[in-house]
């Protein structure tokens, strides 16, 4: 990968005690991650992202939640019965992340590619403190992630989202608004009380994990630009 | 400090059993369950990593050799969290006597063996209370070893701790991997209020003794069903059988 040389100026590390038997320095690749709601353009910014950094001369791998080969399966039949409690429930996802974490992300990593993550461990975050869980315990539990090199949160008014999300599957998914909340039980309501809620816990987190909030409101066009421009900086550091 | 059941005011009570493979923890509890029965009390038995939601993901990571010591802590937290969830605190609100054939301290000992940072581990499971009793089944390690080594000669990778890489030979790595696992154990002991059992004694002495205790540590006619029984369920023997080998393949 001599597209993509050696060790960054910012030295790597993991947000609490990492995973056992990884060294840090040899995870020399880049690692980026796009955040933001179902309807913020997500899978198009990184299939574009994946286009752009390849044609550049980039390896890259691609990772998202629940596309682990441990727990996927498992976790869409148990969400789909909505049986899971709380904790259940995010201690699964966190086996999800932590198979592809250790499978597919730390080798990549080490092999110099540039991973690009579709959400990361602050959704995963995020949904539980909407739900009330313990801010302390879930720092615990992700402290096994390495911290990103790339940050992008892709922001979108919830009112905006509605109309993606409706323009392309005539419907609101479930979860996505936070139905198990009981907000209200219109799923329209209750979408945007959701989107609402799990962005001011983004912004809560922002200032914590400093990630970089893109306004994701504009073309796929325009957001593309910033990104891309964001990320060579992130690249060529060395 | 964890507080137990009691202490969190739960009409329940939580026993727990721990020890390594071949103990004999799991034949104690049972002889403790049937007894429990007999004698009119609300009881229900949970077993360490019986999950149906969370099985098909840890027996296809254990099939194919999947698992890492991070996923494979965090595997047995979630079958954990959902057995905690869905069945022990309401039961426990509900005023049983719970008894649980491995704890949280299993995971203690047994991921902090295989690298896992121990604050790490302890952090997870930081939702779950002190059970009100807790006897940890102390037999020799060539006891136990010898137990599990004669009943069932092929050892499983994980059972054997093969991915640590301590040896080669399956039956090495399952004695040195269970060596460290009792020291582990040892070192909270402690901490954690074990009552240590001589698990070397013979089973009927061993279950006269695992009685007395429950009696003195627990006011167990309080926890006498008002209700008559509902028939037992017809069990087919076989499933008794796999239980028995799930648990010590954990």
């Amino acid at each position: 990968m001599n597209t993509n040389p050696g060790p960054t100026n910012k030295r790597r590390c993991f947000y609490g005690q990492g995973i056992p038997g990884v060294r840090l320095e040899e995870l020399t690749g880049r690692l980026i991650v796009v955040e933001g709601a179902d309807g913020s353009g997500r899978s198009t910014q990184i299939a574009r992202l994946v286009d752009s950094l390849e044609t550049g001369g980039h390896a890259t791998v691609q990772v998202g939640l629940k596309r682990s080969t441990l727990v996927s399966s498992e976790l869409e039949e148990a969400q789909e019965g909505n049986i899971l409690s709380r904790t259940t429930l995010s201690l699964f996802y966190a086996t999800d992340f932590a198979d592809q974490l250790e499978n597919i992300i730390v080798p990549a990593l080490k092999a110099g590619f540039i991973v690009l993550a579709d959400r990361y461990i602050y959704t995963l975050m995020a949904r539980d403190l909407v739900r009330g869980m313990d801010e302390k315990w879930l720092k615990n539990l992700y402290g096994i992630a390495p911290v990103p090199d790339a940050v992008f949160y892709l922001s979108v008014e919830p009112e905006e989202l509605v109309q993606r999300n409706l323009s392309k599957n005539a419907t609101l998914d479930y979860w996505e608004s936070g139905m198990d909340l009981g907000l209200s039980r219109e799923v329209f309501d209750s979408f945007l009380k959701y989107q609402a809620a799990m962005q001011s816990a983004f912004k809560a987190m922002q200032k914590t994990y400093g990630f970089d909030i893109v306004d994701a409101n504009r073309s796929a066009n325009a957001v593309n630009k910033e990104l891309r421009k964001k990320i060579s900086s992130v690249i060529e550091t060395d | 400090m964890m507080k137990t059941f009691a202490e969190l005011n739960f009409s329940g009570r939580l026993i727990a059993v721990e020890g390594l493979d071949g103990s004999g923890k799991s034949t104690q509890i049972y002889l403790l369950k049937r007894w429990l029965e007999a004698e009119g009390i609300k009881v229900y038995f949970s077993e360490w990593n019986s999950s149906e939601l969370v099985k098909s993901a840890t027996s296809k990571g254990k099939k194919r050799e999947l698992l890492t010591p991070t996923t494979f802590s965090l595997i047995h937290a979630t079958d954990f969290a959902d057995r905690y969830e869905r069945h022990l605190l309401p039961l426990l609100r509900a005023g049983y006597v719970v008894l649980c054939d491995r704890y949280i301290f299993t995971a203690f000992a047994r991921d902090v063996t295989r690298g896992c940072p121990p604050d790490w581990v302890r952090g997870i499971y930081n939702f779950a209370a002190q059970p009100d009793l807790t006897i940890f089944f102390k037999a020799d390690l060539e006891v136990s070893l010898n137990r599990i080594l004669e009943g069932r000669p092929k050892l499983k990778f994980f059972e054997a701790g093969m991915d640590l890489g301590l040896s080669n030979d399956p039956y090495e790595s399952f004695r040195i991997f269970q060596g460290r696992i009792l020291e582990q154990y040892m070192a909270i002991s402690g901490e954690f209020d074990f009552v240590v059992m001589d698990a070397n004694l013979h089973v009927e002495k061993q279950q006269v003794l695992v009685r007395k205790l429950v009696g003195e540590r627990i006011d167990l006619k309080k926890f006498r069903r008002r209700s008559p029984l509902p028939l037992p369920p017809a069990a087919p023997h076989d499933d008794k059988a796999t239980e028995l080998e799930e648990d010590s393949a954990a």
